[in-house]
């Protein structure tokens, strides 16, 4: 690695987090899977016994056409977030290929070959695409390219050096040229080199420019981009489920004599998740479905509502209240070791709390499952395609690997598509399976089924106490949190679940604060929770950001001079901060809002990149409407501008619709919410207008992603603060 | 039961129960993906198709009731409709699940307003969900394929 592209510590920390974390889980995941953990034997060799993937000569991410034209093959999942042209990119610039041909085609999945090499599984996650794929796709490219260079220098009878490529074809100063098409046949018989040389970053000739756009733009806007939804396969059955109305119920049992009587209608079984309806189509499963009779075994049901842990939470996190039977876990402290709290001039006592939030991407879960008769294939929009495949291998009783998945694109997915248990994907293979003979089983699940299956961001609780000195700055910091683990029944071995304070965890304002007591515990509570987009980030962002403004407030300062006080205090750990903040100051400007708004500041750091935004707020009948948002964003080099923006838009607006309106709220243990009227988003007339700059930088790319998703809900309680006087205290703003 | 219908122009003749809603003959019978299922309730707009010209939820739409009425889908666009263009200019889509919908509802904007202000294109998409917030290059795009400045 070039030394200067290494990333300051304040970017690598988390990444190193995150590494061993997800690692973990992959080796757990094949204890329990039942396959004996070889010693000595890499995890991804395990997890891709029984594949069959063919590589073809310049390895496996690159294709030629016979006419020249690049396939670039994408180990990750394109669900929006534009790994497709990033990847695509980096193996362009490399290989000086003509960029308007290159093209994109989905990896099939196979644990060794197309691993993340962050988490050490196919899978996508935790905005890792780019950051994971920066050495391999690049060299990947100029592998290729060292291939073309030698096929020409032996074509021509000239020194390699004296090659140059540009756009797909290769030049000699004699005037001698010959295309990527021409050299092809030669090309493919050299040996491809391992340890190519990678462009300096000053050379680059694509990344970083405008023309780094999205390839499949044109797809998805003539209703031709092939979703799950729109497989259609020869004598294929679609299913749905009905499922238990509180989480950890059971069939006890079902009467399907209507649904049986529906046309359409093929079968009705019980599978481990429900009664699932097999029919011709989708009306006539949906109708059968909805004609069944379910007698549910609640006995072991969370019955729970979202009050009743709301109230256990915040006795949990009382020290007054608190019996000392919760697990604490510290995640930070200072002085190592412990102390006693300085004496504090002033100092602020707060609370927090944050609903359950559904995902709720477009395309509501599903999956297609062939099984039996010689085949074992999905075919979906697969987030974690190792998890995916151990998972059907248990059900089915196979190796993880002869697991044929055919990726395709996914209507959103915020993080739903991954999770350990595989759910969706668990339910259509129990349905093939018992359909059998390899005949293909389409899973739909209706979008109540969807937005009522749980997997939500955790309902979680904050509680703080925050002193400050006479100079204002923090001097004392005591913070706990009360919350769900999304790593609950993966099999971690042992370590903290720190997805669910990271951003509170190494925050800069802790750094420079001289007493920190920062402790985690996690209740258990029988609703299925997930990482959501920008995962812990979607509340600690929330709390250090507001918690910030509310002691700069208190300490009688400007809330971006303050944090401009602390950032440049905390030294390297603030630096990109501090820059990101100015830019976004600069270009706001701050101060100085539209007529008739205020402004609201927010910073965080999530997943190695830094975001800073500037919110214009204003109060509309009650309700917070957000106009114009200023964003820095610090992510490393940018490999395509456009859709780094792209990103902060969209991750603005989904932030911005679960800070209005976002919550899944449970009643005895039933989700009340069902569909888009109950779950209210955020719509054209209430969309901010984004405008995003980045900062130059030549360290490694991290990711874009989710960063842009936790900024904006601080920012706008910010804007709001100074508005009004009055701090938030809860998510949403907009009551139901 | 054959029920008639005018998809894109041609007649085609279906073998569905006169309430089935027309997304699920569309996708299921006829096999033009392009509308998408999104909530089944007329709340996100993935499903919107044009009936005699105006923007419609094809969820909603019990093919019992669609005689002689001229249904169009985003397969009718043939990818050359100037709103297409804007859309791949602007590189509007993400995930691109709601975009058919989110282009039919511009499409039936434009043929009304042809010089669209902001109150009407918030009038016109405010029931086309996006859940990757791409709102502000739709916003873009509608205007340049209608060729008023963005404010």
């Amino acid at each position: 690695m070039d030394a200067s592209h290494s990333m300051p510590a304040t970017a690598a920390k988390p990444k190193k987090r995150l590494i061993t974390t997800r690692r973990a889980f992959v080796v757990g995941a094949l204890v329990v899977g039942g396959g004996a953990l070889l010693v000595g034997v890499k995890p991804t060799d395990v997890l891709s016994l029984g594949a069959n993937t063919p590589i073809g000569p310049f390895g496996p991410f690159i294709r030629f056409d016979p006419d020249g034209a690049v396939t670039v093959v994408n180990k990750h999942i394109e669900f929006g977030q534009g790994s497709h042209v990033g990847l695509a990119a980096m193996v362009a610039e490399e290989l000086d290929a003509d960029w308007d041909k290159v093209q994109i085609a989905q990896a099939p999945a196979n644990a060794r070959i197309y691993a993340n090499l962050s988490v050490g599984a196919q899978g996508t996650g935790g905005s890792t695409a780019i950051a994971n794929s920066w050495d391999q796709f690049r060299t990947a490219g100029a592998a290729a390219r060292a291939m073309f260079i030698e096929a020409a220098a032996t074509k021509f009878g000239v020194p390699a050096a004296q090659l140059t490529v540009k756009d797909s074809v290769i030049s000699h100063p004699s005037g001698k040229s010959a295309s990527f098409a021409e050299l092809l046949p030669d090309a493919a018989k050299v040996t491809p080199p391992q340890s190519p040389p990678l462009k300096d970053p000053k050379a680059f000739t694509l990344i970083g420019t405008d023309r780094v756009r999205r390839k499949d733009a044109v797809a998805k806007s003539t209703g031709t981009a092939r979703f799950t939804q729109d497989v259609h396969l020869p004598n294929m059955l679609t299913a749905m489920v009905a499922h238990p109305p509180r989480f950890g119920g059971q069939v006890a049992s079902f009467d399907d004599s209507a649904a049986r009587k529906v046309p359409g209608v093929v079968d009705v079984f019980k599978v481990p998740s429900g009664v699932a309806v097999v029919a011709a189509n989708t009306f006539a499963a949906r109708q059968g479905r909805d004609a069944l009779k379910v007698q549910w075994d609640e006995s072991k049901a969370e019955t729970r509502g979202s009050d009743d842990l709301l109230t256990q939470y915040h006795s949990t996190s009382d020290p007054a209240a608190t019996g000392g039977a919760t697990n604490w876990q510290v995640f930070e402290q200072q002085p190592k070791g412990g102390g006693v709290a300085p004496a504090a001039a002033k100092s602020l006592d707060l609370t927090y709390d944050f609903p359950f939030l559904a995902h709720a991407p477009m395309e509501p879960m599903n999956c297609v499952a062939e099984i039996g008769g010689g085949k074992l294939k999905l075919t979906v929009g697969s987030q974690i395609p190792t998890i995916d495949q151990l998972n059907t291998a248990m059900i089915v009783g196979a190796l993880p690997g002869s697991v044929e998945i055919e990726q395709l694109y996914a209507g959103g997915s915020f993080g739903r598509r991954a999770n350990f248990q595989s759910d969706y994907v668990a339910e259509c293979v129990h349905i093939a399976k018992h359909v059998g003979g390899g005949r293909p089983v389409k899973l739909v699940w209706a979008r109540e089924d969807d937005m009522t299956g749980g997997y939500y961001r955790p309902l979680t609780h904050h509680r703080l106490k925050v002193g400050i000195g006479a100079d204002g700055m923090p001097v004392s910091w005591i913070h706990r949190v009360v919350s769900q683990s999304v790593m609950k029944g993966s099999p971690i071995p042992g370590g903290m679940d720190t997805s669910s304070v990271e951003g509170a965890m190494g925050s800069p304002y802790l750094k420079v604060t001289p007493f920190v007591d920062g402790q985690l515990t996690f209740v258990d509570v029988g609703v299925p929770v997930l990482w959501w987009r920008s995962v812990g980030a979607t509340h600690t962002a929330f709390v250090m950001e507001h918690t910030v403004d509310q002691i700069a407030r208190l300490a009688g300062k400007d809330p971006v001079d303050y944090r401009r006080a602390l950032y440049t205090k905390a030294g390297a750990a603030g630096a990109r901060h501090l820059a990101v903040l100015n830019l976004a100051a600069e270009k706001a400007p701050w101060g100085k809002p539209a007529n008739g708004w205020t402004q609201g500041v927010a910073v965080h750091e999530s997943f190695g990149t830094v975001v800073g935004q500037i919110a214009e707020v204003k109060l509309d009948g009650g309700r917070p409407r957000v106009g114009r948002v200023v964003t820095a964003i610090d992510c490393g080099i940018a490999i395509s501008p456009d859709q780094i923006a792209a990103q902060m838009e969209g991750g603005t607006c989904l932030g911005l619709a679960a800070a209005l309106y976002g919550k899944i709220e449970l009643k005895g243990g039933v989700v009340q919410q069902r569909n888009f009227d109950g779950y209210q988003v955020l719509r054209m007339s209430e969309a901010p207008q984004v405008e995003t700059y980045i900062v130059r930088s030549l360290n490694r790319p991290s990711g874009a992603g989710e960063p842009g998703t936790p900024v904006i809900a601080p920012a706008v309680a910010n804007a709001l603060l100074a508005l009004t006087g009055k701090a938030t205290t809860s998510l949403p703003f907009v009551a139901a | 039961m054959a029920i008639p219908l005018n998809i894109n122009g041609k007649d085609v003749s279906v073998d569905a129960s006169a309430d089935t809603p027309l997304l699920w003959v569309l996708r299921d019978d006829l096999q033009l993906t392009g509308t998408k299922y999104g909530c089944g309730i007329a709340q996100c707009g993935a499903c919107t198709v044009h009936l005699d010209g105006q923007p419609m939820r094809s969820c909603q739409a019990p093919i019992g009731s669609l005689a002689g009425v001229k249904i169009l889908t985003i397969e009718s666009l043939g990818g050359t409709h100037p709103i297409q263009a804007a859309w791949v200019k602007h590189d509007v889509p993400q995930c691109g699940y709601c975009q058919s919908g989110q282009i039919m509802s511009a499409v039936a904007l434009l043929a009304k307003t042809p010089k669209p202000n902001d109150a009407d294109i918030d009038a016109a998409m405010n029931g086309n969900i996006c859940r990757c917030g791409t709102y502000q290059r739709i916003r873009a795009a509608i205007k340049d394929a209608a060729g008023v400045a963005t404010a």
